[in-house]
This record gives C-alpha cells, structure tokens and sequence, in this order.
C-alpha cells in the first residue's frame, strides 16, 4: 500500500463530475427502497428481488467496472502511469493499492447502500439485509480484481467487462444454465444464500464451490494484472 | 486584423493577401462532418481494433433475423416469423452495447482531447458540428436497426405462399397464415421502419448528451450503460410490482422511463404494431410518448449546443 498513490486514485475517481455517477448508482437504490416502503410493497418476496436484481445484478457489475476499470485504465490511457511506473515502488504495491481505493468504493457506494437499503426494506427480517451487504462485498471483491486485470490488458477494458456483466451473467446464464457456474454474480449469491434463511433467495452453486472460486478469481486477478504491469509498454492513445 | 464576423475567414487569413474565390459553403462542411462522424461510428478510417466491435455487434444483429427466416421457410409457418416491430426490442442488448460502446466515439474523442476550439476557428458553427454529429449517429443506429428489419421483409417475401390473400381482403374467419400478403408484410414493414428511425433519434440523443458529459476514457461507455441498465431493472420491478397487484394501468405509465419501452408505446399505440412490452390502454399514452420523445430529442441537442459551443471557447 503506498498512501500517495491512494490519495491520487481517489481524488481521480472522485473528481468533478464523475462522483456523481458513482453517487446515482446507490442514490437510486436508496429511493427505490424508500419508495417501495413508503408504498407498502415491502414484503421478502419484493425486497429481494430489489437486493438481487437490482442491488447485486445491476448496480454492482456497473460499480465494479467503474472503479475496477477506473482506478487504472485511465491512467494508463494517457500515459501517466509512467510517473508511477518510474519510481522505485513495486509494482505488486501499485497493484494492491488500485485494487484497494476500488475495494473502498465499493465498500462506500456499494455495500453501505445495499445494506441500509435492505434495513429500509425488511429491517432485520431473515438477516436479508446483512446477506446482501456482505454478497455485495465479496462479490465486489472480484469484480474490482478482475476489472483492474481487465483494464491493465486492454485499452477496451470497459467494453469487454460490459459483454461479460450482460451477455455472459444475464443472456447466457438465462438460456445455458452452465454458464452460471462462471458468474461472479451466482457465486455472491451463494454467499448471501448461506446467510439468510428467506427462501426466495436462490443460488445455483453450493457454497464451497462458490467461495473456492471467488477466492481464485480475486487472487488470479490481482496477480494477473501485477505481473503484465511488469512488461507494460504505453502505446499513443486513440 | 480583420474584423471575425466581417468575412468568412478563418485564422490562416493573417491579412496579406485576402482569398476571393468561391467558398465551399455551409453545406460542404455539414457533409464533410457528418461523413466522417458516420465513418467514425463504425470505425472506418481507424485501426482494426476500432472496426471490430461495432461489426460484431452488427453481424450479430443479422444473425436472429436470418434464423427466422430460415425457420419460416423449412417449416412454411410465415408465424414464425420475428415480428418487424419487435425485432429491436427483442435484441435491446446488443443495440445497447453498440450505443454504450459507440457513443463516446462520436462524443467524446473530440473533448478529451481539446481539439473543439480548432474545429471553430474554421466556419464551422457549433450548431452545424451538433447536427452533423447527431445525424451521423441517427444514420449509424438507423443502419444498425433498420438492416435486419429489412432482411426479415425479404426474407418473409421470398418464403411467402403466394396463394395467401391480403389483409385487407382477409375475411373475420381467416387464420393469421392467410394474412400473409405483400400489403401486410409492406404495412408492417413501413412501421417497424418508422420505429427503427424513432430508436435511432432518441437513442442517438441519450447516448450523445450523456457521452458528451462524462469524457473521460471508459467512464461513457459505463455512463450510458448504466443508464440503460438502471432505467430497464427499475421499470422492470415497478412493473413486476404493479402487475402482480392488478394495477395495470400504472405497470404501462411506468415504461415510459425506459426508452425501449417508451418507444414500444409510440409503436403500439400510434404505428399499429402489436405491443411487446406492458403498455397503457389509455389513448394518451402514444401521444404522450411520442411528445416525451421529441422532447428528449430536442433536449438533448440544446445540452449538446452548449456543451459544445463551451468547450469550443476554452
């Protein structure tokens, strides 16, 4: 972890306008929940629907690409990542902290929000809410150590996350059950299946396998992306 | 120094010796950039890797048209046709992806880089630079939409059974097979194509105004992704929600903050065509979704104008 490159990853991601779409995604979560609420349409059923398909399959795939990819493509993009690149830091400590600022994000616009959103909803009813807070970071987790692999091999890093998050989580899981088996989204929902005894919770993988998995794709991540850091070569942008 | 607004010239005219010949016009430069934001959109003129994508994503919109076309004329069941109507809805996905991905080309490159004041030290008009932008966007997305549409009206052509009769002949008793006229497939295919060009503008708007607004690398395409992804999941459980409890009407009300689903109401309610998605019964409801629509549009090209006329002063 080295602070100065923390401070700066942070003030990029956070900077002007950006912020505010990090902010929509749970400021969105947050009014629906307290929609729902204010309407009455807070049974289990509902509320985890709203965690899992909104909390867990829209907003966090979006959220780990955002600052998965953001915390070090951009950098890489325009050439600054030579500034750090150049000092005597190594390159396992860069890794560590982009994936670090990413991780804070999530904690801060993703796992927070689906937390406080789960208690508008069902306060502490079946731990539903703790289930999903805690499916949200062990999920975001990977998302963030497989986008800023992504983003440290491809300049088109974004694109090829957004194929991953929709075609392959959404519209193959949807026809080809197996492909489910390669989902970071049915491995966080294992997590939050072992968590919570609501039955509308379902998951296609058992728990062992899905924590076995999550802990290989976040640690091939970050290893992946460190050891091409090593042999980056910043090519002209566009 | 001559005065700006005096002449039409530009800032290689350092006053020695003034050009007095005919000048290209208006017109030209309006076509020059909008040929070129069109190139662009698709990647031509650019390295291979900028071509890639968008023609994937192109030649897999083709692919469920020519199945069904192919499925149509093993089992001679004109049925089994997509319906023109449907087909982009049925595939938002991939336009989607192709608007998240492609919007920031046209939006985007320009501003990150601060070229814009270049571009308007030539007579080049900010109003001229949107237009041609949005156009060529329109025109990319239209293309994009309107190809397999059409493929599937040949297709649904070539496998017709000639023996069937038109739909305005076509008697109370007659079952949907025997619909299967020119004037029909025509009717509906002139529908579809009104709704391909509706998708174009007002998808072409959203994805413009909101790549414009976030510049920076990879944060447009997630921009107007989440968007998309955002505004559909929520339409999607409010309607989930309200059709479950019998209010139908609201679950229709509802579609209208999603833009297929939006334009899914102009089609069903005003085009003719048969809804794929929940749409309100009221007679408002196509009138009021097409008034949102040009709305957005025109809305969008006001954000654009001064987004880009700002960015061309700095």
């Amino acid at each position: 972890m080295n602070r100065t490159i923390a401070y700066i990853t942070f003030r990029g991601m956070l900077g002007r306008r950006r912020a505010l779409l990090l902010f929509a995604l749970p400021a969105l979560l947050l009014v629906l929940a307290v929609t729902l609420r204010a309407t009455g349409n807070n049974d289990l059923d509902i509320s985890t629907v709203v965690l899992q398909r909104f909390a867990l399959g829209t907003v966090l795939p979006l959220l780990g690409l955002i600052a998965g990819t953001g915390v070090i493509g951009p950098e890489i993009d325009d050439g600054q990542i030579m500034y750090i690149l150049t000092k005597p830091i190594s390159r396992s400590v860069i890794i560590t902290t982009k994936l670090a600022v990413a991780i804070a994000l999530i904690i801060g616009f993703g796992v927070i929000p689906t937390l406080v959103a789960g208690l508008i909803l069902t306060g502490t009813l079946a731990q539903l809410a703790v289930a999903f807070a805690v499916a949200v970071l062990v999920g975001g987790t990977a998302y963030c150590a497989v986008f800023v692999a992504l983003a440290v091999y491809s300049r088109f890093a974004v694109t090829i996350g957004l194929m991953y998050a929709l075609i392959w989580e959404s519209l193959i899981g949807n026809f080809a059950p197996g492909a489910k088996n390669l989902s970071i989204q049915q491995w966080s929902l294992a997590i939050a299946k072992s968590l919570t005894s609501a039955t509308a919770v379902k998951a296609d993988i058992s728990l062992g396998a899905a924590v076995v998995l999550l802990i290989i794709v976040s640690a091939g991540g970050t290893l992946l992306a460190t050891t091409r850091l090593r042999t980056l070569s910043v090519t002209s942008a566009d | 120094m001559t005065t700006p607004s005096a002449t039409p010239s530009a800032i290689h005219d350092i006053g020695y010796r003034h050009y007095d010949g005919p000048r290209l016009g208006r017109a030209y430069i309006l076509r020059s950039l909008f040929v070129q934001n069109l190139r662009a959109a698709y990647g031509l003129g650019r390295p291979a890797k900028a071509k890639a994508l968008p023609f994937i994503l192109f030649a897999f919109m083709l692919v469920p048209a020519l199945g069904s076309i192919a499925l149509v004329a093993l089992s001679k069941e004109p049925r089994l046709l997509i319906r023109y109507s449907a087909y982009t809805i049925d595939l938002q996905i991939l336009v989607a992806i192709f608007l998240a991905t492609q919007s920031p080309v046209l939006a985007s490159r320009e501003l990150r880089s601060h070229v814009i004041p270049l571009y308007f030290s030539r007579p080049v008009g900010a109003l001229d630079f949107v237009l041609a932008k949005f156009g060529a966007f329109t025109t990319a997305l239209f293309v994009l939409l309107a190809t397999p549409v059409t493929l599937l009206y040949a297709g649904a052509l070539a496998t017709r059974d000639p023996k069937a009769k038109s739909l305005l002949n076509a008697r109370p008793g007659d079952t949907p097979s025997h619909v299967d006229s020119v004037g029909t497939h025509t009717l509906h295919y002139l529908g579809a194509l009104t709704g391909c060009l509706l998708f174009a503008l007002v998808l072409a708007a959203l994805g413009l105004v909101i790549a414009a607004w976030t510049p920076r690398r990879g944060f447009g395409v997630a921009a107007v992704m989440a968007v998309y992804m955002l505004s559909s999941t929520i339409v999607l459980i409010v309607q989930g929600i309200a059709t479950t409890q019998g209010h139908y009407e609201v679950a229709g009300w509802a579609g209208l903050f999603s833009v297929f689903n939006l334009i899914d109401i102009v089609q069903a309610k005003l085009l003719g065509a048969t809804s794929t998605m929940d749409v309100p019964t009221s007679a408002l409801a196509g009138p009021a979704a097409a008034l949102l629509c040009a709305a957005i549009v025109a809305g969008a090209l006001a954000i654009l104008y001064t987004r880009f006329r700002k960015a061309g002063t700095s």
